[in-house]
């Protein structure tokens, strides 16, 4: 583990080791510590206005020293003719089938729609498999072991092989409906595939979250096994894995774009259409760009379920 | 082997004289042998006291009778049937045996009412309706109407184990089983739990009790069982067992539970 610095701070109201409500210059904030906000550790500090002066002022002068170095490093003006030329992305942007590249604009639609597909699916398949695992009857043994095989194997081969797997080999088979898919559905197949078996695990880790006396408690009061799961262990399983779950969703947002390599004109493919057309790479920045709009207000919404979340154990916890 | 099951009337149909019959119950946990032949017997409308050092098998032995842990030898009867043995529905036998726990269990996502409800209407199929009246009238009756939306953070110990008790009750049992329910709270708020047991025992419910409250299982119970390493050591009266227990392992465990001022 990484050295605590000696002697945190003790907050005089609590005893607990956290920030005292004066000591804006430290630095390290004990985790699980709260502010006199009532807070968790805050992104942007929230300790009165000197706090925020030092704050602003260390951000400026760290942006601007990785601007002075970039603009002046030796290549810095192909760079940016190359990745951020305004033209070349808003072009890129837009795009132009006469001159024969697509509009990333566009393809990021069909990133969103295969995310959106994928997660439900993932969100079912995952489930199933993680109450698999953890059942307990006889009967079931021969799907546990295949759901643990399964689990085994798609998180250990790369995404990107079973998306080559999936995308080249299900056509290959000429088998009817089966093999005339769009390429994106062969790779919302892979994307389900392989995250079912990360979320399955993170699926698992909630229901082992619940304490086993609210199971002896449900069936004690005459509810069946499936009444007990549905009400009681899985709403609480799930509120307990949402920031997990949420997690997994952001790189599955990112991940999309593999699909790409299957021919699929999601916005990555299309960024790199249109670079090899007219040999510029700023479409792959306007594609990073779109990647980060999608991505950034999950990311922000998982930290304040997460902040929520620990505000309400603390709540509880002094009841 | 019967397999009969409990009557469905429900409770106005009357108890049979015998409410709880356990004979050579045996219970292990691995190699480690909890219950070593329990014996008891609990007439319809009796409260029995469980009293014992922790470890001594109260719980085991009530959660045995809820079949909430599976016995390796013996036989239980409720309400006049078996209900250990193959082809026993569970559930079923569950709906007429409450118990409460030590550590209340209330469910944490749902609010007082619907910890109250959930069973009957999932259960026992009653209407939704029909299930909230009977958990509002039951909560007025412990003083918690007041509390029918709030979340179970938000309540005392004492509160949450009243509750509990109603949660239990709801299922309209017929024999009540409560586990050290008040071992996990403050001493203020001790008597508040005690109060509503009084009640269920006025109101001639069957129950079996496991409780370090001395001096209420005195004042509560028709007989205490003293139980000691998985046996019932001494089954008597409360007057007769607190003020001349007959047996050597008897008298050493109340004169060290009245040596800690607890009697």
């Amino acid at each position: 583990m990484d050295e605590k610095p000696p002697d945190p701070p003790v907050n005089p109201l609590t005893g607990l080791p956290g920030q005292e409500t004066r000591s804006l210059g430290g630095i390290w904030q004990a985790p699980g510590s709260f502010a006199a906000s009532g807070r968790g550790p805050r992104l942007f500090g929230g300790g009165g206005r000197r706090a925020t002066a030092v704050s602003v002022v260390s951000t400026v002068v760290v942006l601007a020293i990785l601007v002075v170095i970039f603009l002046r490093a030796p290549g810095s003006s192909q760079v940016r003719h190359t990745f951020f030329d305004p033209r070349d992305m808003w072009q890129s942007f837009i795009g132009n089938p006469k001159k024969g590249y697509y509009s990333v604009g566009e393809a990021i639609w069909l990133n969103i729609r295969m995310f959106l597909a994928a997660e439900v699916l993932i969100l079912i398949l995952a489930l199933v498999l993680a109450l698999i695992r953890q059942s307990s009857s006889p009967v079931l043994f021969p799907l546990r072991v295949l759901s643990l095989v399964y689990v085994d194997f798609f998180r250990g081969v790369p995404l990107l092989l079973v998306i080559y797997a999936i995308g080249f080999g299900l056509p290959a088979l000429r088998l009817p409906l089966v093999s005339s898919q769009p390429y994106a559905v062969y790779g919302v197949v892979a994307l389900v595939l392989s995250y079912s078996a990360y979320v399955s695990e993170v699926y698992r880790a909630g229901l082992n979250s619940v304490h086993r006396s609210q199971v002896a408690a449900a069936r004690s009061l005459g509810l069946s096994q499936a009444t007990t799961l549905r009400y009681v262990i899985l709403p609480q399983a799930v509120r307990n894995i949402i920031p997990p779950l949420l997690n997994d969703f952001i790189s599955l947002q990112k991940d999309t774009a593999l699909v790409g390599v299957l021919g699929a004109i999601e916005a990555n493919q299309a960024a790199q259409i249109y670079a090899s057309t007219v040999f510029n790479y700023s479409s792959f920045t306007v594609a990073a760009i779109l990647f980060l709009i999608l991505t950034i207000p999950l990311a922000r919404f998982t930290d304040r379920l997460i902040d929520r979340d620990r505000r309400r154990r603390l709540a509880g916890a002094t009841q | 082997m019967s397999r009969d099951r409990p009557p469905a009337g429900g409770s106005g149909a009357g108890l049979p004289a015998e409410a709880i019959r356990i004979e050579g119950l045996h219970k292990s946990f691995g190699t480690n042998e909890v219950l070593k032949g329990i014996d008891l017997s609990v007439a319809a409308h009796e409260v029995i006291c469980l009293i014992g050092a922790s470890g001594s098998g109260k719980s085991t032995l009530l959660r045995c009778i809820n079949l909430l842990e599976p016995i390796a030898a013996g036989r239980i009867s409720l309400l006049g049937h078996e209900v250990t043995g193959e082809g026993i529905d569970e559930n079923l036998v569950r709906r007429y045996v409450g118990i409460v726990f030590q550590s209340y269990n209330l469910f944490p996502h749902m609010n007082v009412l619907r910890n109250v409800t959930l069973a009957p209407v999932k259960a026992l199929g009653m209407p939704k309706a029909e299930a909230q009246a009977q958990a509002r009238e039951l909560l007025s009756r412990f003083g918690l109407l007041d509390k029918e939306s709030e979340y179970p953070d938000r309540l005392s110990g004492g509160q949450q184990q009243r509750v509990a008790i109603v949660r239990a009750l709801a299922m309209r049992p017929q024999i009540m089983l409560l586990d050290e329910v008040t071992s996990a709270l403050d001493p203020e708020l001790v008597a508040e739990v005690l109060d509503v047991i009084r009640e269920l025992a006025a109101g001639g419910m069957t129950m079996l009790i496991a409780t370090h409250e001395m001096g209420f299982a005195r004042d509560i119970a028709g007989r205490v069982c003293f139980l000691e390493d998985g046996q019932i050591v001494e089954d008597a009266p409360p007057a007769q067992l607190f003020t001349s227990p007959r047996d050597e392992r008897t008298q050493r465990f109340l004169r060290r539970i009245v040596d800690a001022g607890r009697l």
